[in-house]
């Protein structure tokens, strides 16, 4: 292993962007899919790929000219399905829409072959279906059903939930059913999770400071925080260990964490950012380990350890601990762990909309910023190890 | 005399030759031996014991001449001859003393004659005397005999008497109540009755005294269980039934059970301090002075001594003043913590020197009692107590002046002069303060006066200013003011909607004052108040100032951020709530932008009433033209290059961020410093941000791109002055307008002389 193996890899991309998720159905390679936004030109769809024993970037630019790309989101079964919210003009009005789209299947070679190339001549993105919403205006997000066979989305569009079923090779779309969130005002779903506890049966939406569940059997809400936060919740996550844990976070530069079963106050608050907090993920391995991005153009890395699934560190078994002595004493000692900011990161120079860990490797994320400049980083190998051992 | 003949230079040891001639004749030679034995050698000596004539003769002869030996003998003859008359006149004296004695020893002889017939005579009288005596004598000794006789039976039958009469004069004083006579009557009979009792009249009379003294008795005890009897006559009635042999053991119980009750009948009535002491414990003293004096320092006789009362008395008189200065004790603390108004404390300080110096009385009477010390510790808690309730007061008192603070922020709003207020408030907040905190120390500085009893108590001393006074008081109240004062940032929730902007900066201000002179001065006014010496650690000045400066930063940190957001609000509502694609050709700022600036200024006013101005770089005298024609020219026309040169996709980006590499990162939300401009700077700065991020996720057309334009360019007009460094406006409003233009759609900016016509109208 190198020695500069913690420093962060930099890639820059053409076009302003603020779309990012990591390839859900890619367990091997460290891949990340960016999609730009541009009024101007043809919007393109990177995919990152991360050689981790080189320290280097591979990519591939797919095209995705229906219009510029606000959303991204792989399908948790097959990884060579994704969806988009982008959005088109026509007549003078904008709309976001959402559509499934499959990766053509010879990308990955032609762009190994001739990287330079395929900028010039980028292969275009296969149009499976679209979502069509144009009776619930526009789309915040899609979300796929978590660890689900990619056969179930929800969109969320305005005010409106929609749950769709993906038929025939995910070529047909058909809602399910839909929730519409009633109110005062004009409410609009900024953001929403879907939770991947009680067999993907909840989901969890963003309005303007108000953070909802909803239980996707009736579609119906099941609880409500209002005033979640002091501004726009920006997003959401779930503790991918804990079933009644959240994160949130929005425009008063907090980051929230509620347990939902006890909803007057949220658990845990942090407030590291010196602007709002655009985005907030959980390690799906180690749920102490969160993420958010700022567009104080940082990313924070946090080690939250005492709401985690981990709160007194890794278990050690009894077999283990005449080996480890030593370090079960130290363990001891350090008990219980402190919350901690592990790293702030400050390779980004302008806002940073987005952050994701790698679905392969889960010491390793990717940030974006609006300027295009996505980056990739290492949870510092200390506290990797302190975490497995 | 003819020794006056005898030449001059011989005459003073010839005189006393002449003394120790005779003495030696008299055999008296204790003066002169060694003298007379360095003469008595020579033989030549006329006057020495050997002197040999004719040794004398010859050396005479052979030494001198005829003539001398002439003068010699005629010297001789002269000495001869006065020796003679002395001699002469020796004899004569001797002859005539003589004389006188002999007739004297005369005299004598017949004057001794006549006193022996004298003598003979008395005698003879005597004899007489003596026998006329005893015969006189011999007659009286019969009736002598009879008169003796006579008195005994005399005096026997006025005991008998007294015997007879002693049950009707008991029963007689019985009746008159006058026990101490009974008692003492009762008293002297006993014995006897005693002695006799075994002849039955005399035991009549005994049963009958009994049976008196036992009603005597009786009464005495009823008189003792009565509750109305005083103390005085209770311990007189004590004292009789002592000497009539009851068990000292059982009085004393009674006595101080009785004295019980009656204290305790005090007790119940106790309200207030002054009756406390006045009667209570005058009354628990006066037990005490008469229960010693009865029990315990009267002089043991008889069989009293002998059964050691005073060591039993004085254990069952401990017991008795604990119990029951116990329960006072329990009165009196309940009652001074009634004691919750803080309006004057010299009352409760009076009160509580008056309890402490009563108390000091029972130490005097009891010396090993724990009362007094038990009484002192009730003053300290009273004094803690105190110090807590007035900390409370303070503490009320903040919270209702800033509750008038900030009817008095919301009152004057509607007039015209209302921001002008606040530095007025400021000022009498803090005066209000400070006084306020003078006054209880004040108040509290009674508790260490000199007149007082207790101020002298080592707790007094040093605990109470110290740890009391210093640390509970004035730091406490101290770090309450920062506390609540970081609480405002914290619960007022993040729309800043419970607490007024205004009231935030205002206690900033407050904290700040209190960091640079008012902390330091409140301390060291008490220190020099109480004369505190620090005997534990106590919070040090700098910690307290650091601990203000904190809140202050607080405060201001969440005031800017308030007004940031009040701001924000505004621009994201503006920013999210139009249709910018189907805007018309912009002809007018929008109302929103103009608010923003008024807001702007209004902000400043009030931050300019409370903080200094700051530092700001140099800028130009006219620089917001200057600036302006920077980015909408220069810079401006290269941004816009893209969208006619669709090869060169990445010109926009590589400017934005060689920009970004060289200018210094900006914190949005990050502290700012005490002064105005640093104030104005966070809040413009957490506007624009907003502004920016808002515009970043709409779409624009072409009118909507020349709005945003026309709107930063009035911001620009209006906002640099406010600002430290007038580059940072320009810098987000730069990204503002670039954002807008990347958004655009149809990006065709407008002329820039538009721009500044539709700004000028206003």
């Amino acid at each position: 292993m190198k020695m500069d193996d913690d420093a962060p890899v930099i890639y820059g991309l053409e076009f302003q962007a603020r779309a990012l998720t990591a390839q859900t159905a890619e367990t091997d390679a460290i891949r990340f899919l960016v999609g730009t936004q541009s009024l101007k030109f043809d919007n393109q769809i990177h995919i990152i790929d991360f050689d981790d024993e080189n320290n280097m970037i591979n990519k591939s630019v797919l095209l995705h000219d229906a219009g510029e790309i606000w959303h991204i989101s792989g399908s948790p079964a097959d990884k060579a399905v994704l969806t988009t919210c982008y959005s088109k003009t026509s007549e003078n009005r904008v709309l976001t829409c959402a559509a499934v789209w499959r990766m053509p299947p010879e990308w990955e070679s032609g762009s190994h072959e001739s990287p330079d190339d395929s900028s010039n001549n980028p292969q275009t993105l296969e149009l499976l279906c679209h979502l069509d919403n144009t009776a619930h205006g526009s789309v915040a997000c899609v979300l796929w059903e978590p660890l689900g066979d990619g056969k179930r989305v929800i969109s969320l569009a305005e005010n409106h939930v929609l749950l769709w079923d993906l038929q025939e090779s995910s070529t047909k779309a058909t809602i399910s059913s839909t929730a519409t969130l009633e109110g005062k005002g004009q409410l609009k779903f900024t953001a929403g999770k879907w939770s991947p506890h009680h067999n993907s049966t909840q989901l969890v939406t963003a309005n303007d400071t108000a953070i909802r569940g909803w239980d996707l059997r009736s579609m119906s809400q099941i609880y409500c925080i209002e005033n979640a936060h002091g501004q726009l919740v920006r997003d959401l996550d779930f503790n991918p260990n804990k079933q009644y844990y959240l994160a949130s976070c929005g425009d008063d530069c907090k980051v929230k964490f509620w347990d939902v079963r006890h909803i007057n106050e949220p658990v845990k608050c942090l407030e590291e950012h010196s602007h709002w907090v655009w985005s907030v993920r959980y390690n799906h391995s180690h749920d102490q380990l969160l993420l958010t991005g700022s567009s104080d153009s940082r990313v924070i890395l946090s080690n939250m350890v005492s709401i985690s699934s981990e709160p007194f560190g890794h278990l050690v078994d009894d077999d283990d601990l005449s080996d480890n002595e030593e370090n079960q004493q130290e363990d001891k000692g350090k008990e219980p762990l402190q919350d901690s900011i592990i790293a702030t990161y400050e390779e980004h120079e302008d806002s940073v909309y987005a952050v994701e860990w790698s679905a392969a490797d889960p010491w390793l994320f990717a940030s974006l910023s609006y300027d295009g400049r996505l980056v990739i980083n290492r949870v510092p190998r200390a506290l990797k190890y302190r975490i497995l051992l | 005399m003819s020794s006056a003949t005898t030449p001059p230079d011989s005459d003073p040891t010839g005189r006393r030759r002449v003394h120790s001639m005779l003495k030696l004749y008299y055999g008296l030679n204790e003066e002169g031996t060694a003298a007379e034995q360095a003469e008595s050698l020579d033989p030549c000596d006329i006057n020495g014991p050997h002197f040999d004539p004719e040794v004398y003769l010859n050396k005479l002869r052979k030494d001198c001449s005829l003539c001398e030996l002439m003068d010699h003998e005629s010297c001789m003859v002269k000495q001869i001859r006065s020796l003679d008359s002395d001699m002469q006149t020796l004899v004569y004296e001797n002859y005539n003393k003589f004389i006188s004695a002999t007739d004297t020893i005369r005299k004598m002889k017949n004057d001794f004659k006549k006193m022996e017939d004298e003598m003979d005579c008395l005698s003879a009288n005597m004899a007489a005397i003596t026998e006329f005596s005893a015969r006189i004598s011999g007659t009286l000794q019969d009736q002598h005999a009879q008169i003796t006789k006579l008195s005994g039976v005399h005096t026997l039958l006025r005991k008998l008497q007294f015997l007879f009469e002693l049950p009707a004069r008991l029963n007689k004083c019985l009746e008159l109540q006058a026990y101490a006579q009974a008692v003492s009557a009762h008293r002297r009979a006993r014995c006897v009755l005693q002695q006799y009792s075994h002849m039955p009249s005399f035991r009549g009379i005994q049963d009958d005294c009994h049976v008196i003294m036992e009603q005597l008795a009786q009464q005495l005890r009823q008189k003792f269980r009565d509750g109305g009897s005083s103390a005085k006559d209770l311990s007189e009635c004590v004292e009789l039934l002592l000497q009539l042999d009851e068990p000292a053991e059982e009085l004393c119980d009674k006595f101080l059970s009785h004295a019980q009750s009656r204290l305790e009948a005090d007790l119940q009535g106790l309200e207030f301090i002054d009756r406390g002491c006045n009667e209570f414990v005058s009354s628990l003293c006066l037990v005490i002075a008469s229960y010693q004096e009865l029990f315990i320092n009267r002089p043991q006789e008889g069989e009293l001594a002998s059964k050691n009362i005073p060591e039993m008395a004085n254990g069952k008189l401990h017991v008795f003043v604990d119990t029951l200065a116990a329960r006072y004790f329990s009165l009196v603390e309940r009652r001074i913590q009634e004691e919750k108004g803080v309006g004057d404390n010299s009352l409760l300080v009076r009160a509580l020197d008056r309890f402490h110096r009563r108390l000091q009385a029972i130490t005097k009477l009891l010396p090993g009692s724990a009362v007094p010390s038990h009484g002192t510790e009730i003053v300290v808690r009273a004094a803690r107590e105190r110090i807590k309730q007035y900390l409370s007061a303070l503490q009320t008192f903040y919270h209702d002046s800033l509750t008038d603070v900030r009817q008095a922020l919301a009152a004057p709003r509607l007039a015209v002069g209302g921001a002008s207020a606040s530095g007025e408030l400021l000022t009498s907040l803090s005066n209000f303060i400070l006084n306020q905190l003078k006054s209880v120390l004040a108040s509290v500085h009674l508790f260490t006066a000199k007149d007082i009893t207790f101020s002298n108590k080592p707790y007094f001393k040093g605990e109470f200013c110290s740890q009391g006074v210093r640390e509970g008081l004035v730091v406490s109240f101290i770090k309450f003011i920062c506390q609540s004062s970081r609480q405002y940032c914290e619960s007022a929730g993040d729309r800043g909607g419970s607490t007024p902007p205004a009231l935030l900066l205002l206690l900033s201000r407050l904290c700040l004052d209190y960091e640079t002179s008012t902390i330091s001065y409140i301390l060291t006014l008490t220190d020099e108040q109480f004369l505190v010496q620090h005997h534990t650690p106590v919070t040090p000045v700098t910690a307290l100032c650091a601990e203000a400066r904190e809140a202050a930063q607080k405060l201001l940190n969440h005031y800017v951020k308030v007004q940031g957001l009040i701001i924000s609000q505004m621009l994201r509502k503006s920013v999210e709530t139009r249709d910018w694609v189907n805007t018309i050709e912009p002809r007018n700022v929008r109302a929103v932008m103009k608010r923003v600036v008024e807001d702007t200024t209004s902000i400043d006013v009030q931050v300019g009433l409370l903080y200094e101005e700051g530092v700001r770089k140099a800028h130009s005298s006219d620089s917001s033209k200057r600036t302006f024609s920077v980015y909408s020219s220069s810079r401006q026309q290269i941004r816009y290059a893209p969208s006619y040169t669709p090869s060169a996709p990445m010109d926009t980006n590589l400017l934005s961020n060689i920009h970004k590499l060289f200018s210094e990162r900006i914190d949005i939300f990050s502290p700012v410093e005490f002064n105005k401009v640093s104030v104005l700077t966070g809040i413009i700065k957490i506007s624009l941000k907003t502004f920016l991020e808002c515009v970043r996720i709409r779409t624009f057309g072409r009118y909507g791109l020349q709005q945003i334009q026309v709107d930063c360019h009035y911001l620009q007009m209006y906002l640099w002055r406010f600002v430290s460094d007038e580059n940072l406006v320009h810098f987000l409003l730069d990204e503002i307008v670039g954002s807008a233009a990347h958004r655009c759609l149809d990006p065709s900016p407008m002329e820039q002389s538009v721009i500044e016509v539709i700004c000028e109208r206003g």
